[in-house]
């Protein structure tokens, strides 16, 4: 579960990237977070990955309270999450199973964990056949199912997409939006932030649409109108 | 909530990235061996400049003139209490026969110190000191003696043997601070180019729940292999140079002023300091350059 209470950031630099924003998520849900560029959608999301930390507010993420998270705390916290991005961040001189693998070492599973759920995740993304290829050779939608494995391997409570279908045509980006949703289906919380009104507006999932550092509208069910959800 | 380490993987990641990037790692190698060798060659010079020093110390003595009524057994009696006196390591008594026999055949043929009378010269013991550097106050402790009459020393050339042997020993440890400090900047900056070309890697480690420790361990594995190696060979390296400026140092020093010690005996704490140096600049060196890739 994910609550963000009167969350406000200022970078640095003076800009004021959110003005006070709510937002609970619970265990299961499907959301998309849409907004326009720099509306404050990344910066919610590296608040939530702890690579920043709120100026002012409450955080809290899969029973992590983020305010007075410790340094050696945080990669625990992060192992509750899969983040998947636009650029897919696969290692290109490993193999799709390596890459796998990878991630798991990462978190120090055994071998006989690794072997058993690496089959697991390339099943259900449907590349059980491409383990042994290198990400150079897989198509865009077959590099972002990689990554969507990669984001899965560890058992995460959630999933989190940064604009997982931005370098992909429609077709591809239907694809991966629909393994998104089964993923959802088998217990695991999604949220996903896009841009894309389209593919945002064929699944009937929660809204919520940010702007200018505040959230102006948050409906479940709802879809997004290029420039506000209804 | 306690990570599991393989080491074998973290080890074997450490060993891989040596050969992804191996010209940089063979130059990181190269500096580790020629700062290990300037180190080693300057504490080696200091180790010989030491055993020379303390060589020519143990030639150095005063004198100390005994009183003219003492009779020679009773001067020869003031042997042990002079060599009680704290600092001197032994008195070798020297008859004024003997000191006459001596002075002749030091100036023979200088008209000057013709025949002398025999009543000049007096009995002395020849007085050797463990400290050169407490000279004055072994000479004023010996002169309180009893039957002692008078004594000589050249308390210069101590003072001089003892600034010449502090100059050495100061100048050597400066050096090797300064070549310490070179060789963790350059095996530093080694491994911040080795991690920059991995920092993709490292963020998406990060991003996936890995620890610091977890993403530090290949880095310093990595830091210690080039490290060890470097002494490895930097040792060897010694060896040879030493061997090559000792034979050449044997071949012209034909008056045998300068003593060169054997390599061997020293050979195991040789080994010792440039593998814990190496180990060290390696570890180190890779600690301060993965620090600022692990803010993720």
């Amino acid at each position: 579960m994910i609550r963000l209470i009167d969350i406000q950031k200022s970078y640095d630099n003076g800009t004021k990237a959110l003005k006070g924003v709510n937002l609970r998520i619970d265990d299961g849900e499907f959301v998309f977070l849409v907004g326009p560029s720099g509306s404050g959608k990344s910066t919610i999301l590296k608040l939530i990955t702890a690579e920043i930390a709120p100026t002012a507010g409450r955080l809290m993420v899969n029973g992590y309270n983020l305010n007075n998270i410790t340094p050696r705390q945080v990669p625990y916290m992060r192992r509750t999450l899969g983040v998947i991005f636009q650029d897919f961040r696969l290692i290109e001189k490993k193999t799709v199973k390596e890459n796998l693998i990878f991630a798991m070492q990462v978190v120090g599973a055994s071998s006989r964990e690794i072997r058993k759920r690496v089959a697991y995740v390339l099943d259900l993304v449907g590349l059980l056949d491409k383990g042994d290829q290198r990400p150079d050779q897989l198509s865009g939608g077959e590099q972002q199912r990689v990554a969507i494995a990669r984001a899965l391997v560890n058992n995460p409570q959630m999933i989190i997409a940064d604009e997982p279908t931005g370098n992909l045509d429609p077709m591809r980006s239907l694809e991966i939006m629909m393994l998104l949703e089964r993923i959802n289906e088998l217990g695991t919380t999604v949220l996903v932030v896009t841009h894309e009104r389209e593919l945002v507006n064929r699944f009937s999932k929660r809204v919520v649409a940010i702007e200018n550092g505040r959230i102006i509208s948050d409906e479940t069910g709802g879809y997004y109108n290029n420039e506000t959800t209804i | 909530m306690r990570q599991r380490y393989n080491f074998k993987y973290l080890f074997s990641e450490g060993f891989h990235s040596i050969f992804t990037h191996g010209f940089m790692s063979f130059a990181a190698v190269c500096m580790i061996v020629c700062c290990l060798l300037i180190m080693g060659s300057f504490s080696l010079v200091a180790v010989n400049a030491q055993h020379n020093f303390s060589d020519l110390e143990k030639d150095n003595q005063f004198s100390a003139y005994i009183d003219e009524t003492l009779s020679q057994e009773e001067a020869r009696a003031l042997q042990d209490e002079i060599e009680a006196i704290p600092n001197v390591a032994r008195a070798e008594f020297v008859t004024k026969e003997q000191a006459q026999a001596d002075f002749e055949a030091d100036y023979e043929g200088n008209p000057l110190f013709e025949d002398l009378p025999s009543t000049v010269y007096r009995d002395r013991f020849h007085v050797y000191l463990e400290d050169l550097s407490k000279l004055t106050e072994t000479e004023a402790a010996v002169k309180q003696v009893a039957g002692v009459a008078d004594t000589y020393s050249a308390p210069e050339i101590a003072e001089g043997f003892t600034v010449i042997r502090n100059i050495a020993g100061g100048v050597a440890l400066i050096l090797v601070a300064i070549l310490l400090l070179v060789s963790l900047f350059i095996i530093s900056n080694t491994i911040k180019l080795a991690t920059f070309n991995r920092r993709e890697e490292i963020a998406i480690m990060k991003m996936c729940g890995a620890t610091n420790a977890f993403v530090r361990w290949p880095f310093v594995f990595e830091g210690m292999i080039l490290g060890v190696t470097g002494a490895l060979v930097g040792f060897f390296l010694q060896w040879g140079v030493y061997a090559l400026v000792g034979r050449a140092v044997g071949g012209t020093d034909t008056i045998d002023l300068i003593k060169v010690l054997p390599f061997q005996p020293m050979a195991l704490w040789v080994l010792l300091a440039f593998l814990i140096t190496g180990l060290l600049i390696g570890v180190v060196g890779s600690m301060l350059a993965i620090r600022k890739f692990l803010q993720v």
